[in-house]
């Protein structure tokens, strides 16, 4: 076969030399399926690779539902959804997946509760059984509860001296003081402690509803068969949720700089302040702005000024974090102690130039080339598309976003682009957190700082929050 | 361990063993005849690889030296790495930071990775720019420019990203510790970034000699992946890489290790440790040093013994007696030097570590004693070629596995048979490798432990 083709390659090579058409960035057809059980699923059909991908999302099924004292209730529902179900034990269970090599799994975020299924073709009837299993019939045994909750713990004990966590979960809490965001994603020691089985349930059955449903699928399978396979693996979860209203929030202590020693070499710091969240007019023109303060990688401002010129850190960064309350645009950096005051320093001085400023028409021309060539480049595989369908889907961006991507960033304008950036990075308003043993800090007194009438003390582990991207 | 020239913001939550788990998943050459690459090599001893995957109009380009940290002389730790950090720098006709500038122009990413034995270069981008990228890598393999004025503020970066990856981490502190244990007279006793104070002494005229000695086409691989034939990829590769001449490289030297006399054990107490970790490294056999035909059995061992949650290891220590919250088993066969085979678990906060090492302990002899089942053995490999099927979906995993074995001393072919040399693995097989490779005096033992704040 090799002979073969480069024989081909001789003859056609003088044709070939030209260049390499382009194609069409959109060649993916999303197919829009409702079953006969009534749920919508985005599909995009792929029958290269013998193997299927289920991605789903139950909208608001997050930890910011959770009351107080049930902290990490959604995470611990997420471990304890895989310790077996039905006939099946956690042993037999887990078994099941691993010799048929099925990847299932769930993900607790604050807004929602994200789900997982791959499977090759041939095994997808069981996986999809194992999945229905696991959310209708799950059987959140005593001893499976106690391990995996003994396992969180620890985890949790562990990130409690993680600097980076450290700095992400001081971030929020001091946003959020009081509020859902404001709580450590994952709940403390004590909260984990006092979970049992009944909090799973009633979880489970108040908030994983087919009303909050999204489903996106790709891979090997057809539109009739995406659509059987959905019910049944839906069968049986409850219609409707419990009504959750959530209302808008923005984070508080703008401004404020904090300081937590800790003995490390290299202090790391977290910083933010209000941004967009994914329905605002302005999130394009934020995420141009974004890209070429901090989010561009080399291609950015940040990593120019902090990195490129003056070596004070190998990774400094901003990105976007839209959540469905609020926005935040946020960023991070880490130097070693004796010159991370320097670090800031240049930090903030980049974040007031494009507050000041904006970006040059140029530097615009860039992001946007970037960011709309790049864009196909998550096509790479069956779990990302289905993962895009879903957050399609979850922002409501309609069926043909894809096409109109395009054309929402290249019609943000220099002017856009200026407003935002007056509008979002104001350097005094940013909140900033640094881990370590940071030379000439100061930090803000704690008095100065609002508590918000809870200070959960001792903390642990918070996300640091990370966009769903656009 | 790779290391990349950015950082990874999203892995805070990732724990050794998670880690260490899915090593074991990705080590293995994730292939089976399913990559089907085309080959061919210019005359200047440039290997071109196409992997033709025409599922979205989409490229990656991967250039892969055969040179890492494993041929650093002593002395001159983390150089390797370094000019992995360098090659961005610029060249007469790209000046100083404009390459990630130019490819993200053109809606393309990149970045680049260093490990023992490669230093490897990429870019993904739509098709229709993969001729601008490979103008762009093949300029830099010969036409770099370096000067004290781009090379000295990077040095200060790649020192923050030691403290970023190792001074600030306990855990991979203890991973240092334990590497440079295990191997008394490999290079691979050095760590792949380097000793701080070694990187704080490498300078520009380092960096030049290392590139003018090992940058050159016939010490290189280029790989496109993607919407590509061989076909479209022969006449670019001819125009760009093409006419870079050739310079002799000297042979790789990989010191083999004096046969082990003593188990070692590596203790590191840090007031932030707050889980103790159990770790055992075995030195092992790769594809290519060492007793390399258990390199195929010692894949499906890891998969027995640590592979997951109903692996031997997690079923002992998680499961059935509660002494750890995790445990696992990893093996990668791709070095040039003899590799290892390790195995750890990490202890639960109400349990004691001598039990947790007792039970380890038990596991490895109740497995050189009694062996492993067939049914074990058919378990894992089922497994393992399932693996292929879903690193097909993935348009870097073939240029990945490609990449690494080539650089590591093995051939596309061995990628290719990788599925039925593991489905043809025995439990005979799988024993006798056990038996050769759980020595006491070929380990070293590493505890991460808390220390009490004063």
């Amino acid at each position: 076969m090799m002979r073969h083709v480069r024989l081909i390659a001789v003859l056609l090579a003088p044709v070939l030399l030209a260049v390499i058409a382009p194609r069409p960035a959109a060649a993916m057809t999303i197919d829009r399926v409702v079953s006969p059980g009534g749920i919508t699923i985005w599909l995009v059909q792929d029958h290269s690779i013998p193997a299927v991908d289920v991605e789903f999302t139950f909208r608001g099924a997050g930890a910011a539902t959770e009351a107080k004292g049930k902290e990490g209730t959604a995470n611990l529902l997420s471990d304890m959804l895989l310790e077996g179900a039905g006939d099946l034990d956690s042993q037999h269970f887990q078994g099941q997946v691993e010799d048929l090599s099925i990847e299932l799994g769930f993900n607790a975020g604050f807004d929602s509760m994200e789900g997982s299924l791959k499977s090759l073709t041939e095994n997808l009837d069981t996986a999809a059984g194992l999945l229905h299993d696991a959310l209708t019939r799950p059987r959140f045994e005593a001893s499976d509860l106690a391990r995996v909750k003994t396992r969180i713990q620890t985890g949790l004990r562990r990130s409690r001296e993680e600097p980076r966590t450290i700095a992400g979960e001081t971030f929020m809490a001091t946003a959020f003081p009081g509020q859902p965001y404001g709580r450590p994603l994952r709940g403390s020691v004590e909260s984990v402690e006092a979970l049992g089985a009944d909090d799973l349930r009633e979880f489970l059955r108040a908030h994983l509803g087919r009303d909050k449903l999204i489903v996106g699928a790709a891979g090997d399978i057809t539109p009739e068969a995406v659509a059987r396979l959905v019910d049944r693996i839906f069968d049986g979860v409850p219609a409707q949720s419990a009504a959750v209203t959530i209302g808008d929030t923005a984070p508080r202590n703008l401004g404020q700089t904090i300081v937590i020693e800790r003995p490390v070499p290299q202090s790391i710091v977290t910083f933010g302040e209000a941004g967009v969240k994914r329905n605002d007019p302005d999130f394009y023109a934020a995420t141009l702005v974004n890209y070429i303060l901090g989010g561009g990688g080399f291609n950015s401002r940040l990593t120019t000024e902090v990195r490129e010129k003056r070596g004070l850190a190998y990774s400094v960064f901003s990105y976007l974090a839209p959540y469905d309350h609020f926005g935040l645009v946020m960023g991070g950096t880490a130097t070693e102690n004796a010159r991370v005051a320097q670090s800031i320093s240049v930090l903030r001085d980049v974040w007031k130039k494009m507050h000041d400023e904006g970006p040059s028409e140029r530097e615009l021309v860039n992001a946007k080339t970037y960011l709309t060539g790049s864009f196909p480049l998550q096509f790479d595989s069956t779990t990302q598309i289905a993962r895009l369908l879903v957050s399609i889907q979850y922002d409501d961006l309609g069926i043909d976003y894809i096409d109109r991507r395009k054309d929402l960033i290249n019609r943000v304008t220099v002017a856009d682009a200026k407003r935002v950036a007056q509008r979002l990075l104001d350097p005094a308003k940013l909140l900033m957190v640094v881990v370590g043993q940071p030379a000439g800090m100061t930090a803000t007194p704690a008095d100065k700082v609002n508590s918000g009438g809870s200070a959960p003390q001792p903390r642990s582990a918070a996300p640091v929050p990370t966009g769903r991207g656009g | 361990m790779k290391l990349s020239r950015r950082s990874l913001r999203c892995c805070w939550q990732v724990i050794v063993l998670a880690a260490a788990v899915m090593c074991a998943a990705l080590g293995a050459p994730a292939s089976a005849q399913v990559f089907n690459p085309e080959t061919m090599t210019l005359p200047n001893g440039l290997l071109v690889v196409a992997i033709p995957n025409h599922r979205a109009p989409i490229v990656t380009q991967m250039v892969w030296y055969k040179i890492g940290a494993g041929d650093e002389v002593p002395g001159k730790s983390g150089i390797a790495h370094f000019l992995e950090h360098l090659m961005f720098k610029g060249t007469k006709a790209v000046p100083p930071g404009e390459f990630s500038k130019i490819v993200g122009r053109n809606g393309g990413r990149d970045n680049a990775f260093t490990s023992y034995d490669y230093t490897a270069y990429f870019q993904s981008i739509a098709r229709d720019r993969l001729e601008l990228v490979m103008k762009l890598e093949s300029d830099r393999m010969r036409n770099l420019v370096l000067n004290d004025a781009s090379v000295l503020p990077e040095r200060d970066v790649i020192l923050e990203e030691r403290r970023s990856r190792i001074d600030n981490n306990p855990d991979a502190r203890l991973t240092e510790q334990m590497q440079a244990a295990l191997y008394l007279n490999s290079p691979y006793h050095r760590p792949i970034i380097g000793w701080e104070h070694e990187m704080a002494q490498l300078t520009t005229q380092d960096a030049i000699a290392w590139y003018r000695r090992y940058y050159t086409p016939n010490n290189a691989i280029l790989i496109v992946a993607g919407d590509i034939t061989m076909a479209e990829l022969k006449p670019l590769a001819e125009k760009y890489y093409g006419p870079i001449p050739s310079r002799p490289v000297p042979p790789r030297v990989r010191p083999t290790e004096p046969p082990p006399e003593v188990a070692r054990r590596v203790e590191l107490k840090d007031q932030r440790v707050r889980q103790t970790v159990w770790t055992r490294l075995y030195l092992a056999p790769s594809y290519v040093a060492g007793d390399k035909q258990y390199a195929d059995a010692l894949q499906v061992l890891a998969e027995i013994f640590g592979g997951g949650v109903t692996s031997r290891l997690h079923k002992s220590v998680v499961i059935d007696r509660p002494l750890a919250t995790s445990a696992g088993a990893f093996y990668d066969p791709d070095a040039v030097g003899l590799t290892q085979f390790g195995i750890s678990a990490a202890l639960r906060p109400d349990a004691k570590l001598e039990d947790l090492e007792g039970a380890m302990n038990a596991e490895i002899k109740r497995l050189v004693d009694g062996g492993v089942t067939a049914d074990e053995v058919q378990r894992a490999e089922r497994r393992l070629r399932a693996d292929v099927v879903y690193a097909r979906d993935s348009l870097q995993a073939g240029a990945r596995a490609i990449g690494e074995a080539i650089t590591t001393g093995t051939s596309i072919e061995q990628v290719e048979t990788w599925p039925s040399r593991i489905a043809a693995v025995t439990p005979e097989e799988v024993t006798a490798a056990a038996r050769a490779v759980f020595r006491d005096e070929g380990s070293v033992t590493g505890v991460l432990l808390p220390k009490p704040s004063s």
